[in-house]
């Protein structure tokens, strides 16, 4: 293998094309940090400037001191953890019992778990506003920790038992022989082990819940909205603002996509898996 | 290995996350039914009750449903054929070894842990009439000569929205389709190397048979959360102008926002069965997946 000579064929064939999808894909994120920092004049001049003459963090300054969005970021964080820690428990255990147990209904069980991801959001957002306003938690954290987990209790069972499945049993076999009961072999053998998967699928949760707009527009009010309704409450009163909207998004995102990198190659691993095996 | 009499721990097991989905997810789907065949219009709570069919003949009489169920074909038929190509595309350099290969992977997945809303609203800066940077770039390279308010004209705006569920959407197709392809064995390629195959051939011949699979849940998981999909048109557009990007998630969400609960339930429940022709399949795959 000739390596100092770039051939057009990898040129053509590689990097052209890389490049190309690369700034089609990154290009809106340039673009949105770009707008955060450019000072309004220069934001709604006539020249369109691709890199800011000058630049200003104004628009971060406003978005905490005049615009309160650390209010919408603890509420945000409120509901994204409890969502998380509520999936994973009961998807850990459920997972667990689908994975290792043999039992009558399992099937049927499981079958009921895959079926929730396939109900369309807004067939459940309509009936969920009805029963939480009747029940009067509407416009809590609850509400909404309650709607993420139509969503993430399903999907992350399904992950979960995936990993599971390729872990091989006979560790806790010893346990078992070894005379420790099942909850005990659970908690000092099992789950040790599916740390890496459990950190993967909540990492998808947190990310899926913390993204989330659809319920959260209609559970929500002003005290307790969560990040990407308080984003779109920019638009409106004065037009849009999209100096303070663009350094929203820019704090949105850095949260998200640090958990992304870190758990990033076992969770690819995990979702494509289960396409790629059958 | 595992265990085979009857226990009632696993049923223990399982019980708080079925309790939990009983109550968010087959509860309220009972509701709808229900609320299907009822006036449940919020901003008139006093006149709710049953009325049996007539939101089902109110929305076969309603033009706007059926050009929202029209749009929302080509919404996923676009949207989803054009991420296919274009994942597959990236998918395919992907696989090519070259420096830095991990970060690019890693970093090409941005758009799909992006919030739907900050999607929405950071296009809609891109298509802005007056001051997006998509018209400055078009006006220098002389392909127009005046700006065009791509969201606020019918005739540009639904597929400028399409372009950007597209973008949403290429990375996901992309790592599915990678991991596929680092499934195939080497072995076929290079028996094919012997027989003198070209690239067309080993690609039509070799790749995509051996991806059937792959692609088949790939494109039935995207269809369902494309066609579902409201935060990204909502915050471009909420479906206007005149209507014009409305598909049927939108449009129910937007009568959902109104109040108007029994209509959205009904039109929600037509939805859901539609797209049951794409979820069957994929449950019937799985099911047999999970047989092996």
């Amino acid at each position: 293998m000739d390596k100092k000579h770039i051939s057009f064929g990898k040129i053509f064939g590689l990097y052209l094309p890389l490049i190309a999808i690369l700034l089609f894909l990154l290009f809106p994120f340039y673009w949105t940090f770009i707008t955060s920092i450019k000072p309004e004049a220069e934001l709604y001049g006539s020249v369109v400037t691709y890199w800011p003459k000058n630049t200003t963090f104004e628009a971060y300054r406003k978005l905490f001191f005049e615009f309160n969005f650390l209010k919408a970021m603890g509420n945000s964080l409120v509901v994204t953890v409890s969502t998380t820690v509520l999936s994973l428990v009961v998807s850990v255990l459920a997972a667990y019992a689908f994975s290792r147990y043999r039992f009558k209904g399992r099937k049927f069980f499981m079958v009921m778990f895959l079926t929730n991801n396939m109900f369309p959001t807004v067939l459940l957002l309509i009936p969920l506003y009805a029963i939480m306003r009747k029940l009067n938690i509407l416009y809590t954290p609850g509400a909404l920790v309650l709607a993420y987990t139509t969503f993430t209790i399903p999907f992350s069972v399904w992950l979960m038992n995936g990993y599971m499945n390729d872990l091989p049993s006979s560790l806790e076999e010893a346990a078992l022989v070894d005379g420790a009961n099942r909850a005990t072999a659970f908690i000092k053998i099992i789950l040790p082990m599916l740390t890496p998967c459990i950190v993967a699928t909540g990492v998808y949760i947190f990310m899926n819940a913390w993204n989330e707009y659809t319920f959260a527009v209609m559970f929500t009010n002003e005290a307790n909205r969560t990040i990407p309704v308080a984003l779109k409450s920019l638009i409106g009163q004065l037009g849009v603002q999209w100096d303070l909207l663009t350094a929203g998004g820019i704090i949105t995102i850095i949260p998200v996509c640090i958990l992304f990198f870190f758990a990033q190659k076992r969770l690819v691993e995990g979702l494509t898996a289960g396409a790629v095996k059958g | 290995m595992q265990e085979k009499k009857a226990s009632i721990w696993p049923y223990l097991l399982i019980a708080p996350a079925l309790i939990i989905v009983i109550a968010v997810v087959f509860i309220p789907v009972l509701q709808a039914i229900l609320m299907s065949f009822q006036s449940y219009d919020l901003r008139r709570p006093n006149n709710i009750a049953f009325i049996g069919f007539e939101n089902y003949i109110g929305l076969f009489n309603d033009k706007l449903f059926w050009k929202s169920l029209f749009r929302t074909f080509i919404w996923v038929g676009f949207g989803v054929g054009l991420q296919f190509i274009f994942g597959f595309v990236l998918a395919l350099i992907l696989n090519q070894s070259f420096r830095g290969r991990g970060i690019v992977r890693a970093v090409s997945l941005i758009p799909w842990v992006t919030p739907g809303v900050l999607i929405g609203l950071m296009w809609r800066w891109i298509y802005d009439g007056n001051y997006g940077v998509l018209n400055d770039i078009l006006m220098r390279l002389h392909i127009i000569n005046d700006n065009i308010p791509f969201l606020s004209k019918a005739s540009t705006a639904f597929p400028s929205v399409i372009l950007t569920i597209i973008w949403q959407g290429i990375p996901f197709f992309a790592i599915m389709i990678l991991a596929g392809l680092q499934g195939i064995s080497q072995d076929m390629y290079e028996a094919a190397d012997i027989d003198g195959a070209s690239k067309m051939q080993k690609l039509f011949r070799i790749t995509i048979p051996s991806l059937k699979n792959t692609l088949f849940i790939t494109v039935l998981l995207r269809i369902i959360w494309v066609a579902n999909s409201v935060d990204v048109i909502f915050n471009m557009t909420e479906g206007g102008p005149s209507y014009s990007t409305q598909t049927l998630s939108v449009y129910i969400f937007n009568k959902g926002m109104a109040m108007d609960l029994g209509y959205a339930s009904a039109m929600s429940l037509i939805l859901t069965i539609i797209l049951s022709a794409v979820a069957i399949p994929y449950l019937i795959n799985k099911f047999r997946t999970e047989e092996e």
